[in-house]
């Protein structure tokens, strides 16, 4: 897609930009850099309102019958939360990392379809404030994220018809780059980048984008049927005409627990650089680290049920995914080993990046543990519904996904922003979160199994609960405080002035870090050459006689200089309007289906005009 | 998949040989297995279950359907002249078999929007039974499928002509292709499942 030279330039409908400077360049920009920023930033506003939501809700239960929130307010809050979390932040936030970096460390200059990048994330966006719209239009969804009928769907308030049409919005943006960033892997790497050269997050990369594209389509359609019987008053879940809400807990989480994948993958990706760099050794183990992610992927398609243990599926069926469950622990538990196995005898350095994938590591296996606890069946029993599954998921998607991003925002921040961001600060916030998130989240282990059913707006004095509610409570306002600290680290970081003393802070091992910091617009003046694993690491040090690492000295190497020189004759696609056209339809398309046909009429009509206008377009302006 | 059409110049570098869109594409496609496969599911699990009528055997006509079906089939062919007369390099007769593709699509379609109506008119609406909800969204998801796809053979002949296309016109008129003989395909999956094996008999 860089050069295009075969296409002759033509005029399309309107002249494409130009401009990739500027306010408006963000609107029009096919950079997948800027792309990976608009992300980041979008998913993290997305994470600050997702966590007033999660304080709203320990600050009801921080005490028994507590009147701050009603039973209504309460659902409509709990479930925003969930969908936030998981819909608007994880899976953005990681989307982010994987555009900014895919192709800067498979040697690319772009993704395979910029303009398909930016129409994945003018959806995305779009969506969510789709979804967030209907807190002013009659109710935000009320039914929890995984929006179980006949409750969903017999709902009289508007919020889960949103949830609908939401998530199918957002599912498309997914579903879009899914496709675009996999294609990436596959066809963009530069010479000698074999698949097993790839660093692996790259790997664990592909793998995500594979479990979406085939995981999306199901919850699409579950939701649309969803969508149908809410608003034309189909029978898809409605057992009082023959249909079964089970239906829809089968489709939902044959995509939910992929879903589950979908978000800890990355993580997984983010620790396996950042462990190697900070232990000073090579990753132990590399093909068993990216096998089992491949694993975890196929595995993680045969599972679903274990959601739905309690349903009365019969002792086969519950022991057959019990036993499956209890299989898919063993590649994620290949992985905590080798991730030791990197750490072992390493010269390992605890700077913030450090600290972060340490501690995801930590927490992850605790949840994981939890996780296996109800693997067993007779002991799900007991467990679901409760806090304790609450506490259980909380920890491998917070201690482990979460825990991973920060430390990959730490990690990756002098790439991004030629800054560093302060390690003091940083230090500081890692362990308010550690400590603020083992009080919110390691409570609620006690509370489940003392009782506490999940998704309940208060509860009684009597059932004495207070107590460990109360720590919890304690601890989601220390989670809160981290944040503070984090924004504060960042505020601060961006007033100082651009440039670093050393481009490479980290002493780091993959492609990426051959670049400045931040990479020209093009990436690579020349498109590197692959020899190795860990080929930058390659790059600076060879071993003498005796075995020892030596530094290659600046010049010496036999690699061309990675020198920033200005990139003229390197075309790459110029900005285009049509990526944001095409997706503004969209949300129209949906709010017309909740008020009027001639709304999704003009909805449609825009996307069409978008995506003739996109076909249509020359790939670089005149 | 509208990158398709604009810039996948075929001189472009990549890993495994192959054209990033044709990759983008099949993805797209083996996505769009599971969305048919999670809607025909559901018809498969349905089958049968409605509480009330009317009922498919009431209702089907099967001789239209498969007279309708196989204008359908029959437009695989002549997108496949389609492709070939691209090939080589004969772009008027290309966009002649690509117009008669989108209109036996049109016919398609149009034969669905009076099957439609007319099923609605003996009684079965989206709403009458889980054979109607399930019958309308799995052959209406379909029917906007074949639209999409008519739109975009438009486009190409529209373009075509236009001299919009890059020199290797061949290229779009294959990606094309393959999303068009894809939605033939599931076509034939709804069809026998749908109309040919006979449901059982009404549980009420």
């Amino acid at each position: 897609m860089v050069t295009a030279a075969s296409v002759p330039a033509r005029t399309g409908i309107i002249r494409r930009p130009t401009a990739t400077t500027g306010w408006w360049s963000w609107f029009t920009t096919v950079d997948h850099k800027k792309i990976g920023l608009l992300y980041g930033f979008s998913a993290f506003a997305f994470f600050l309102i997702g966590g007033v939501e999660a304080l709203l809700i320990r600050s009801q239960l921080a005490k028994p019958d507590n009147t701050l929130l009603n039973a209504d307010q309460y659902n409509q809050i709990f479930t925003m939360h969930g969908v936030t979390m998981i819909f608007l932040f994880v899976m953005p936030m990681s989307a982010a990392f994987f555009n900014y970096l895919i192709p800067l460390m498979i040697g690319a200059r772009d993704v395979a379809f910029p303009r398909l990048n930016a129409f994945s994330f003018w959806v995305f966006i779009l969506g969510g404030l789709f979804l967030y719209s209907s807190w002013f239009l009659g109710g935000a969804p009320n039914g929890g994220w995984f929006g179980y009928p006949p409750n969903s769907t017999t709902d009289p308030s508007i919020g889960m018809t949103f949830y609908a049409l939401g998530l199918v919005i957002t599912g498309i943006a997914s579903s879009a780059g899914a496709v675009n960033l996999a294609v990436t892997v596959v066809n963009m790497r530069a010479p000698g980048m074999t698949l097993f050269r790839m660093p692996v997050f790259v790997w664990m990369g592909l793998v995500v984008q594979f479990l979406l594209v085939f995981a999306l389509p199901i919850i699409t359609v579950a939701l649309f049927e969803m969508l149908f019987d809410r608003r034309w008053g189909t029978h898809f879940f409605d057992p009082t005409a023959g249909g079964q809400p089970l239906l829809w807990q089968n489709l939902f989480w044959l995509f939910g627990h992929p879903e589950v994948y979908i978000l800890i993958l990355p993580a997984f990706g983010i620790i396996s650089e950042i462990l190697p760099v900070f232990s000073r050794k090579p990753l132990f183990g590399y093909q068993f680290v990216v096998f089992s992610g491949i694993a975890i992927g196929f595995i993680g398609f045969g599972v679903w049920a274990h959601h739905m243990f309690a349903v009365g599926l019969g002792p086969v069926a519950n022991t057959a995914f019990g036993i499956t469950t209890a299989i898919i622990a063993v590649p994620t538990g290949i992985k905590i080993f080798n991730w030791m196995g990197t750490m072992y005898k390493g010269d390992i350095h605890f700077d913030s990046p450090m600290l972060f994938a340490v501690g995801a590591v930590a927490m992850f296996v605790i949840g994981g543990l939890s996780g296996v606890t109800h693997a067993v069946v007779p002991s799900d029993y007991q467990q679901t519904d409760t806090y304790y599954i609450v506490a259980h998921f909380h920890y491998v998607l917070f201690g482990g996904a979460v825990f991973g991003l920060f430390g990959a925002m730490y990690y990756w921040w002098p790439k991004v922003f030629a800054r560093q961001l302060n390690e003091l600060w940083g230090k500081v916030q890692f362990w308010i979160l550690l400590v603020g998130f083992n009080l919110t989240f390691g409570p609620m282990h006690i509370l489940g199994l003392g009782g506490m059913i999940r998704r309940e707006y208060t509860y009684p004095a009597a059932l004495g609960l207070t107590f460990w509610n109360q720590v919890s409570t304690v601890g989601a306002f220390l989670i809160a405080l981290s944040t503070l600290v984090f924004i504060l680290n960042a505020a601060l970081t961006q007033r100082r002035s651009k440039g670093l003393a050393n481009e490479d802070p980290w002493d780091a091992r993959t492609l990426e870090w051959t670049t400045s910091c931040p990479p020209p617009i093009y990436n690579f003046e020349e498109i590197p050459v692959v020899h190795s694993i860990d080929e930058f690491w390659h790059r600076k040090y060879v071993e003498d006689k005796e075995g020892r690492l030596v530094r290659v000295p600046a010049g010496a190497s036999d690699h061309p200089a990675d020198g920033h020189k200005e990139g003229h004759a390197i075309h790459l696609p110029s900005p285009s309007f049509w990526p944001l056209v095409a997706a503004v339809g969209l949300p129209v398309i949906a709010y017309g289906v909740l008020y009027s046909w001639w709304l999704v009429g003009a909805g449609a009509l825009v996307t069409v005009v978008g995506f003739m206008g996109w076909a249509m377009e020359a790939p670089v302006a005149e | 998949m509208a990158d398709t059409t604009a810039h996948a110049a075929p001189v472009e570098h990549t890993s495994t040989g192959l054209p990033s869109t044709k990759l983008a594409m099949w993805l797209f496609l083996a996505s769009e297995c599971l969305l048919f496969g999670a809607l025909i599911t559901t018809y498969v699990l349905y089958r049968g279950a409605s509480t009330t009528g009317p009922y498919p055997n009431q209702i089907f006509d099967i001789r239209y359907t498969s007279v309708s079906s196989f204008v359908l089939l029959a437009s695989s062919l002549t997108m496949v002249l389609a492709l070939t007369a691209a090939e080589q390099r004969d772009f008027a007769r290309m966009r002649l078999w690509l117009v008669a593709t989108a209109m036996l699509g049109l016919t398609f379609v149009g034969g669905q929007v009076y099957e439609f109506t007319s099923f609605y008119h003996e009684g079965l609406s989206i709403k009458s039974n889980l054979f109607g909800t399930t019958f309308y969204v799995l052959t209406g998801f379909h029917g906007v499928h074949v639209t999409v796809g008519i739109l975009m053979l438009l486009s190409l002949v529209g373009m075509s002509w236009a001299g919009r296309l890059p020199d290797d016109q061949a290229f779009p008129v294959e990606m094309v292709g393959l999303y068009w003989h894809f939605v033939d395909i599931v076509w034939i999956v709804i069809f026998t499942v749908v109309y040919l094996i006979p449901q059982p008999k009404p549980a009420g």
